[in-house]
């Protein structure tokens, strides 16, 4: 067990989540790879919470850690607090330069991946085109680094330690990204032009603390069909 | 073995390449600052940050280092006898929350409430208000966000300090006054009159003029 004050790791540890918010199940993920006990609160996004609003009175949003009484906000903030309190089962790399490659990535990919689908959802016409030109650059990119780093004996850029943090900052696209391409109208995942990213999202989903906690796609699908044209019609109006 | 370090850098407007100088001064590591030229960046740059091609890059014994924010948290590390963030794991996340506040939301809520045409501006304004209200109440009563000293979230700041002046002159857009804001006034103050932030940031005369020419033709066309 670890040997780090046990004192710091013991109290509540809560989480405010979403079930089909990819942010939220990132924080999980990193939970669950470190065996930590933890609540769960499931928010209702269209009645939040008043936990929820004080917790997080800034982006007013989930997910939020709250350990001890304490909140966090922002699944890549959190992720390395819960690295830094709790020592078993290291995210982020020892070394500091390892380190730094890795946050280099995990804000790439939020940027240039994460943000660009988000944002190709929720346009349409010749907007989505030059959107969905770009993010499908992106996923080159991440192709091209899958290629350098993985092969047949490591699965993950976690490297020789299994899962890390660029894993779970990218493990959205496993199960999110199909279905919104199908919602959205538009396709960017292609086995053949990225069969070294498409076989990390088939080990990632197949990690024994991942795999549960993926939602069907029906249910995906459902849920964004519902979601994507009041998004829709938030952007037209401004 | 002799520690190489190199900072390629934008010229002295470039406030992200200010950041890491002034990270590097605190720390006492001796550096080279290597200036690049934006509209005609060398082919160094460009393998260093192939990904997106930018300034800051810190180089360490040969090993390039992109991303302002990332090389801050790198010198914390590196050169941890003079640490530059804070040490309990939860005051170290509340000084990134607000750093990546400051650059994913901040700044640009403020760019737009500056640039608004005149039907506009009052929301936008009030936006920004709102959101520099958020950081005047992290700051409290403290004199550096980092408590005595300067730390990773007054440098991450260093925006705050330099650019909204600067804006507020050239653009005649009242934000960040002493009114609304007494602790983050009086922060800019402190933090521009320490020593090694006075070396390394721009004259507020000079910032101005530099920004008014950038802007003319936006300016001529308001």
């Amino acid at each position: 067990m670890a040997s780090s004050s046990v004192a710091d790791q013991e109290g509540q540890v809560m989480l405010l989540g979403f079930w089909f918010s990819p942010f939220v199940k990132r924080v999980e993920w990193a939970l669950k790879f470190k065996g930590i006990e933890y609540d769960y609160v499931e928010e209702d996004l269209t009645n939040k919470s008043t936990l929820l609003l004080t917790s997080n009175p800034i982006h007013m949003r989930v997910p939020v850690l709250i350990h001890n009484g304490n909140p966090i906000a922002e699944s890549l903030v959190i992720i390395e607090y819960i690295d830094e309190t709790w020592k078993q089962n290291p995210i982020l790399p020892q070394d500091p330069y390892e380190r730094a490659m890795a946050r280099f990535w995990a804000n790439f990919i939020e940027q240039k991946v994460t943000e660009s689908t988000r944002e190709a959802l929720v346009s349409q016409g010749e907007q989505q085109e030059k959107i969905v030109k770009e993010l499908k650059e992106a996923i080159e990119v991440v192709e091209g680094e899958a290629k350098a780093k993985l092969n047949d004996k490591t699965l993950f850029f976690g490297g020789g330690n299994g899962v890390g943090y660029v894993d779970i900052v990218l493990g959205w696209t496993c199960n999110w990204m199909e279905t919104i391409e199908e919602v959205g109208g538009f396709k960017v995942l292609d086995p053949e032009s990225q069969p070294q990213f498409h076989k990390w999202m088939a080990n990632f989903r197949e990690v024994t603390f991942v795999k549960p906690t993926l939602a069907p796609k029906e249910k995906l699908v459902e849920y964004f069909r519902m979601v994507r044209p009041a998004r829709l019609g938030l952007v037209a109006n401004k | 073995m002799a520690e190489e370090v190199k900072l390629f850098g934008g010229m002295w407007a470039s406030l992200y390449s200010r950041r890491i100088e002034i990270a590097l001064k605190m720390t006492g590591v001796q550096f080279e600052f290597i200036e690049e030229d934006l509209q005609n960046k060398s082919p160094l740059l460009l393998q260093y940050n192939s990904i997106h091609k930018k300034v800051p890059v810190l180089l360490h014994n040969g090993m390039p280092i992109a991303e302002s924010l990332i090389i801050l948290e790198y010198i914390n590390e590196t050169w941890p006898d003079n640490p530059i963030l804070p040490r309990d794991p939860y005051d170290r996340a509340m000084a990134r929350f607000w750093a990546r506040f400051i650059d994913e939301k901040l700044i640009w809520v403020s760019w737009d409430a500056y640039r608004s045409k005149e039907e506009d501006q009052g929301k936008a304004i009030e936006e920004a208000c709102k959101q520099l209200k958020a950081l005047e109440n992290e700051l409290k009563e403290k004199e550096f966000f980092g408590g005595d000293t300067v730390g990773y979230l007054d440098i991450a700041a260093i925006m705050v300090a330099s650019w909204f002046g600067v804006m507020q002159e050239v653009m005649k857009v009242e934000l960040l006054t002493e009114e609304n804001f007494p602790n983050l006034c009086q922060w800019v103050e402190k933090f521009v009159d320490c020593p090694i932030v006075k070396e390394c940031l721009p004259h507020k005369e000079k910032m101005v003029e530099f920004i008014r020419v950038l802007l003319k033709d936006f300016l001529a066309s308001r």
